[in-house]
């Protein structure tokens, strides 16, 4: 069910919210830009959906797939 | 609906947790340490990171630290309420529940260590994960309230950061690091003991054994005295490592002979003399010794920036 009327306590408990928000989107913000970081610096990106993962294929004689 | 109504009319009458007091939980002052001592060890160690993975890795050794903070008000709420200093905190003032601060803590604890092992390597996040635990479990749970020596135990926890600031860059422990660690943890005893000889503290109502209730002032001055002499070649030997230069052990030598001949007066004097002067000596030594610490990290990255720049190699 829907909240339609604000509570006192929205009011009261209004800074923690936001705080809370902020902290969260920051924490997003982070990981975001720490994954950009790390693909700039040359980390291995690897896709998991029905894609063979190239760190865990076999290496063949010779070194050549 | 009516559980929800039951419930805030319930919580009305209840001191309000705001956000600043889960942010307290963390202790921000020490937290602001363990930034300073975190920066320095990761901009002194050999290689480099990102600015966004440098930022990342100071930003959740710091919310570890925090993390630590968190976990020390949850056990240790029921001596909080006894000590004045202590009994305005979030848990003794009733504002944030026991429950809350333990399960801020140990989420904290779990995010910040993954998180700096993700962005940095797994040697640094296991230190900061040894951190936590040395602090939360060995220091508050264990130690706090069995020895004299806590002061001394206690300051190892918070000696790790520069050490784990150094293993995010480099992936390692080295002697730089350890000397590093060596500093802080030798500082940290002088640093507290002096400033427990002139605060009036109600420890042992608390019933927390501190060196100047359970070994006496003069033992305690003694200490003090043994512990700066035993600071000052670890202080001067840092400047003899890879990471030392003419900033650091020229700041070295003068701010160690300073730190001896302050902590050489504060043993010197009985109680009548400090009392007659209001403990001017034990005074002007934790003035110092906080400049002192700021000011051996600080030139560390002067000489570190210098050498960087290309003016000297060392």
């Amino acid at each position: 069910m829907p909240i339609t009327e604000t509570h006192e306590l929205h009011k009261r408990r209004l800074g923690r919210n936001v705080g809370v928000a902020l902290s969260l989107v920051g924490f997003a913000a982070i990981v975001f830009g720490l994954t950009i970081a790390k693909i700039q610096e040359g980390a291995s990106m690897e896709a998991f959906d029905h894609q063979p993962r190239v760190s865990v294929t076999p290496v063949t004689e010779g070194g050549d797939q | 609906m009516s559980d929800a109504t039951v419930n805030t009319e319930v919580q009305t009458g209840a001191p309000e947790a705001r956000f600043g007091d889960y942010v307290l939980l963390l202790k921000p002052r020490v937290m602001s340490l363990v930034v300073f001592t975190a920066l320095a060890g990761l901009l002194v160690a050999p290689g480099s990171l990102s600015p966004m993975v440098g930022f990342t890795a100071i930003l959740f050794i710091a919310l570890g630290g925090g993390a630590s903070g968190a976990l020390n008000m949850w056990y240790d709420a029921d001596i909080d309420r006894i000590m004045k200093r202590t009994k305005g905190r979030p848990v003794p003032a009733g504002k944030v529940t026991g429950g809350e601060a333990l399960s801020i803590g140990l989420w904290l604890s779990v995010i910040s260590v993954a998180m700096l092992g993700l962005a940095t390597n797994w040697v640094a996040a296991g230190l900061l994960a040894f951190t936590i635990f040395f602090y939360a479990v060995i220091y508050t749970m264990w130690l706090k309230r069995a020895t004299p020596q806590n002061i001394v135990i206690g300051g190892a926890a918070g000696a790790f950061p520069p050490m784990i600031g150094w293993a995010a860059v480099t992936g390692g422990v080295s002697i730089e690091s350890v000397l590093m660690f060596g500093l802080i943890f030798m500082w940290t005893p002088p640093h507290f003991w002096a400033l427990a000889l002139f605060m009036k503290s109600d420890y042992h109502e608390a019933k927390v054994p501190m060196l100047t209730v359970t070994h006496g002032r003069k033992e305690t001055r003694r200490q003090v005295w043994i512990y700066s002499l035993l600071l000052a070649p670890v202080a001067l030997g840092l400047g003899l490592t890879s990471i030392g230069g003419p900033i650091y052990l020229s700041a070295a030598i003068v701010l160690n002979l300073i730190f001896v001949l302050r902590a050489y007066a504060v043993w010197r004097r009985d109680e009548a003399t400090a009392e007659a002067d209001s403990y001017a000596a034990e005074k002007r030594l934790f003035k110092f010794s906080l400049s002192y610490l700021f000011l051996h990290f600080g030139a560390l990255m002067a000489d570190a920036a210098m050498r960087a720049a290309g003016v000297w190699g060392w």
